[in-house]
């Protein structure tokens, strides 16, 4: 399924915490707690995302259609009967590349202007 | 985790239904991965605003979501929103306009010390409920009476200042040393009468008015010891009062003290019925109590002074309660118009939301069958109606503010309460609250019970047929319009039958092509009576050759423009009668005047320049002082006392209305302007000048100000207007009111018209199934408009006949503001009757064309 160039780029920017919970499910199919642990994880503990931020995001972004409760469950030996899982949609994964894309362009932009080191 | 669990109240019960397990199960996680007491208590400082915060927040989405949805589903039923926003407009700022104006006349405390204490003061005659006391029995009250802790008199008077622009009228008060004191007020300046101002031969002295002063002064503090001069008179500037401060009338600018002489003549003249009192009451004293404390030295002057004050009484009422009974009722009238119109707009309003509801009833059905939470929808519904309602209350807030300038023109003006009204946030707020409460019951609670009752039900049927309670309900609202809308058509037609009659009321002279003026002489200047007579033969003998001029006069007052000067009448061999059939109002005039005016001339003549001082002093009397002495004989060569003189009647002219078109006015005596004493009676010396001209009135006043200025340089001349505009005056407040009260009634009307066309529009569109089996069953057309018709005016009928009823009280509570009308009168009512039924088959008549073009083949097929 592809998207106008418009529909994506209407969410840009993406708030931190979309973005990551966005980064997350990019993995895989993931249930609530294991959103807040994977981004802990990934920041080093840097962001740590309270239980009422992260459904709070999940809610709009159910809404919004970047990502959906899938009827289809992760394999038994990984399900936790209890737990809901979330999965990225193809326009979450649009919008994720599209936010990625864009904060590409800021760092190269600010390297260009020597605001920020270059790599070696 | 039951503490957990409570926090999590604080979220949307929709997000905590979606949520709520996950978010306990994440905690647990947490709080067992925190291990340590310590570790504990800093998840616990965490949580707490983390979870208000994060509350608020879904909170506030869902708001936002639903201002969203409510703002499409407003602009997609923009018809409806309009309407119910005006309905609630109309009613909120029509209320909170009449409401503050009322408030701002009868509530709002008077700006004075202890202002309940306050009490006006009048003498009383037969026929006289309010009449102003004479100096001499205003002394006596004040020594003798044991209730007032302080008790003071005022006058009012005017004086011309010389300016070096123009010549400038000022509006003054005499008044005691303890004016200001009996009210409770200080100069905001300068300071306060002292007693010694107040005795004869003292400097005169003079508070300014803080609009004075800001005009006149700049401001200017440095004007407390100035030196300003009035008709000539030296006075002393000692202070300024306050901004705010207004007394007796908001026109007043200056105030000086009366420096009563009590040896000067004219002081002994118990009749002299001139000053107006205000006292205060002792702290202990009620107003019954001084009413009759009052009565007794009244009955022992009556005593003391058997011819002078014969039946001689006393009014005492509060200050506030010193409005005309006519000023009363009118805001009282409005105020209930505004009430009703607020009543008719919640009617229409709940009307208007019952209807959308049974119209979205298969919209929640759809929403509540895709898992739409009943709480949600609720939410949604709510926050949908507040969002309504802040719009109307918005827009009501405008049209109060818009409306209030209008009403307050109905203040009167001899409230002291600076100022002018502004809308009240309190009404505001109250009618406001009424409509967010209508709108909840009528919006809301469907809603609630519509999504509790099965969806499928209302899905299945396929349209949101509404129940019969609610249509009962709405035809119950738009009886209660009818109903509503009639009391106030009835009220306004009451006033406009009044209006028409007091036009219709002859004012005993002839109103076309004459324009009218008032050039207030300066005192001591124009004492001497030669130094006036020269004053008005040169400006008459001027005006006079103006091209075009016809007759010009000078009279003491013009008709209708002061309802003072009343004497009794002494007649050799007759009884003194003090009532008002007994009394006659004195006029001085010069020769012209009575003709300029067209007062017609019954029987001798008019006064003449050969009536001098000199000469014997003759007068010009009414037909009804004439019958009234001489019933049998010719009135002309009698003679009568009146103003200290014996005068010959030379003429006998028709009646004028002296004290207004609808009011009964004294008999009135001429008198030649050159026959009186020099320095007696200043005060009716002849200052209205009439002019009768066969062109247009107004063309010649800059001819006639220029004869005047050449006269007398430093005359002013104000009050220029046309006898027409004089007397259109006289109804100019009831035309004010009518307008007000009609516009209340339109509105009223037409509310209710669209009240009566919904009704009847949604009942046939819902009953279209039935109308087209009936049709398909061979019904014909008339028959179908009949069943919607009947329906209509069963429902304006129910509406008519408690109306009618309502009307009849209406107009019964409000008897003394109408003239020459009854408050049964037919002619009134039967409109009313017609207007409201031919109304009621209006409202029927889209609906019934609607019905009879009912296919009953589609409708049948659509089920």
């Amino acid at each position: 399924m592809s998207h106008t160039h418009d529909e994506v780029q209407g969410f840009l920017p993406l708030p931190a915490a979309t973005l990551h919970i966005l980064m997350a499910l990019a993995e895989g199919d993931r249930h609530g707690y294991a959103i807040i642990q994977d981004v802990a994880e990934r920041t080093g503990g840097r962001l740590r995302l309270s239980p009422g931020t992260l459904y709070r995001s999940v809610q709009r972004m159910l809404d919004q259609g970047l990502i959906t409760e899938p009827r289809t469950r992760p394999a038994p030996e990984l399900d936790d009967e209890r737990r809901r899982y979330y999965r990225l949609t193809s326009l979450g994964m649009a919008v994720a590349r599209a936010e990625a894309g864009r904060l590409e362009d800021l760092v190269r932009m600010a390297r260009a202007t020597g605001l920020v080191p270059r790599k070696a | 985790m039951r503490l957990y669990r409570l926090l999590l109240l604080l979220y949307p019960a929709s997000f905590r239904r979606e949520f709520g397990a996950e978010l306990r199960q994440a905690f647990a996680a947490r709080r067992t991965a925190a291990g340590s007491a310590g570790a504990r208590a800093a998840l616990w400082l965490e949580t707490v605003p983390e979870v208000v915060g994060n509350a608020l927040a879904v909170h506030w989405d869902i708001l936002r979501q639903d201002v969203r949805f409510a703002r499409r589903s407003l602009t997609r039923s923009w018809g409806f929103a309009l309407t119910a926003v005006l309905v609630m407009a109309l009613g909120v700022g029509a209320t909170a306009a009449a409401l503050s104006v009322t408030d701002f006349v009868f509530v709002r405390p008077l700006p004075f010390v202890h202002p309940d204490k306050l009490v006006r003061v009048w003498g009383r005659l037969p026929g006289y409920a309010h009449l102003e006391l004479a100096p001499a029995n205003f002394d006596d009250l004040k020594a003798g009476n044991r209730s007032f802790s302080s008790m003071a008199a005022y006058m009012g008077f005017a004086a011309n200042m010389v300016t070096p622009q123009a010549p400038v009228r000022v509006a003054g008060e005499y008044v005691t040393h303890d004016l200001l004191g009996t009210l409770g007020v200080r100069p905001m300046i300068g300071r306060d009468l002292t007693a010694a101002d107040d005795r004869p031969g003292a400097t005169p002295t003079l508070l300014l008015s803080y609009g004075f002063w800001q005009s006149q002064f700049g401001g200017d503090r440095a004007v407390v010891g100035q030196s300003l001069t009035l008709d000539g008179v030296a006075y002393e500037v000692i202070g300024v009062m306050p901004r705010d401060f207004q007394f007796p009338a908001r026109t007043v600018q200056v105030w000086t003290p009366f420096r009563f002489d009590k040896a000067a003549p004219g002081y002994d003249d118990r009749t002299n019925y001139a000053l107006y009192s205000v006292a205060r009451l002792r702290p202990d004293v009620t107003l019954a109590q001084a009413r009759s404390d009052l009565a007794i030295i009244a009955s022992r002057l009556e005593a003391q002074y058997p011819q002078a004050d014969k039946q001689l009484g006393t009014t005492v009422v509060g200050l506030r309660d010193d409005l005309s009974q006519q000023s009363r009722l009118l805001l009282f009238t409005l105020s209930g118009a505004a009430l009703c119109i607020l009543f008719i707009a919640c009617a229409n309003l709940g009307n208007l939301l019952l209807v959308r509801g049974v119209a979205r009833r298969q919209e929640l059905a759809v929403r509540t069958a895709l898992g739409a939470g009943r709480e949600r929808l609720v939410r949604q519904m709510l926050t949908e109606t507040l969002l309504l309602v802040g719009l109307g209350w918005a827009a009501g807030i405008a049209v109060g503010m818009l409306a209030v300038p209008l009403l307050a023109r109905l203040v009167p003006s001899n409230l002291p309460v600076a100022g002018v009204p502004s809308v009240d946030v309190r009404v505001l707020a109250a009618a406001g609250v009424l409509t967010l409460v209508t709108s909840l019951a009528f919006a809301v609670v469907p809603a609630w019970r519509g999504s509790r009752r099965n969806g499928f039900d209302t899905l299945r049927s396929g349209r949101g047929a509404m129940g019969g309670r609610a249509e009962r309900v709405r035809a119950a609202l738009v009886v209660f319009e009818v109903t509503a809308s009639v009391v106030l058509l009835v009220s306004a037609g009451l006033l406009l039958r009044t209006v028409a009659r007091i036009r219709q009321v002859d004012p005993g002279f002839n109103t076309t092509g004459v324009i009218t003026m008032r050039t207030p002489l300066a005192f001591p200047q124009y004492g001497p009576v030669a130094a006036r007579q020269r004053f008005y033969q040169q400006v008459l003998d001027g005006i006079k050759a103006i091209p075009g001029v016809t007759q010009a006069g000078y009279t003491s007052w013009l008709p209708l423009t002061f309802g003072g000067g009343i004497w009794p009448a002494e007649v050799p061999g007759q009884p003194v009668d003090r009532g008002a059939s007994g009394s006659a109002s004195i006029r001085y005039v010069t020769p012209g005047y009575l003709a300029a005016l067209g007062i017609q001339l019954q029987a001798g003549r008019d006064v003449s320049d050969h009536d001098t001082q000199q000469s014997p002093y003759v007068a010009v009397v009414s037909e009804s002082f004439a019958k009234k002495y001489w019933p049998n004989g010719s009135a002309i060569g009698q003679r009568f006392t009146m103003a200290f003189d014996q005068r010959e009647i030379v003429g006998v002219v028709a009646d004028v209305k002296v004290r207004g078109l609808e009011r009964p006015s004294e008999p009135q005596v001429y008198f030649p302007a050159a026959q009186v004493r020099d320095g007696w009676l200043a005060f009716y010396a002849p200052k209205d000048l009439a002019i009768r001209t066969t062109l247009p009135p107004s063309s010649i006043v800059a001819a006639a100000r220029q004869v005047i200025h050449k006269v007398d340089p430093a005359q002013p001349i104000i009050d220029v207007q046309t006898l027409e505009q004089l007397v259109a005056a006289q109804t100019a407040s009831r035309s004010e009111q009518l307008r007000v009260l009609g516009m209340l009634a339109v509105l009223a009307f037409l509310l209710a018209g669209v009240g009566i066309h919904g009704l009847l529009a949604v009942a046939v569109s819902q009953r279209a199934r039935e109308i087209g089996v009936r049709v398909a069953l061979g019904a014909r057309a008339g028959s179908v408009v009949r069943m919607v018709l009947v329906r209509g005016v069963a429902l304006g009928i129910a509406g008519l006949i408690p109306g009618i009823g309502l009307a009849l009280a209406a107009g019964y509570a409000m008897r003394a503001v109408l003239f020459g009308v009854e408050p049964g009168d037919p002619v009134t009512l039967a409109g009313v009757a017609i207007l409201v039924l031919a109304m009621t088959v209006a409202g029927c008549v889209i609906p019934a064309i609607r019905a009879v073009r009912v296919d009953p083949m589609r409708v049948l097929r659509s089920d």
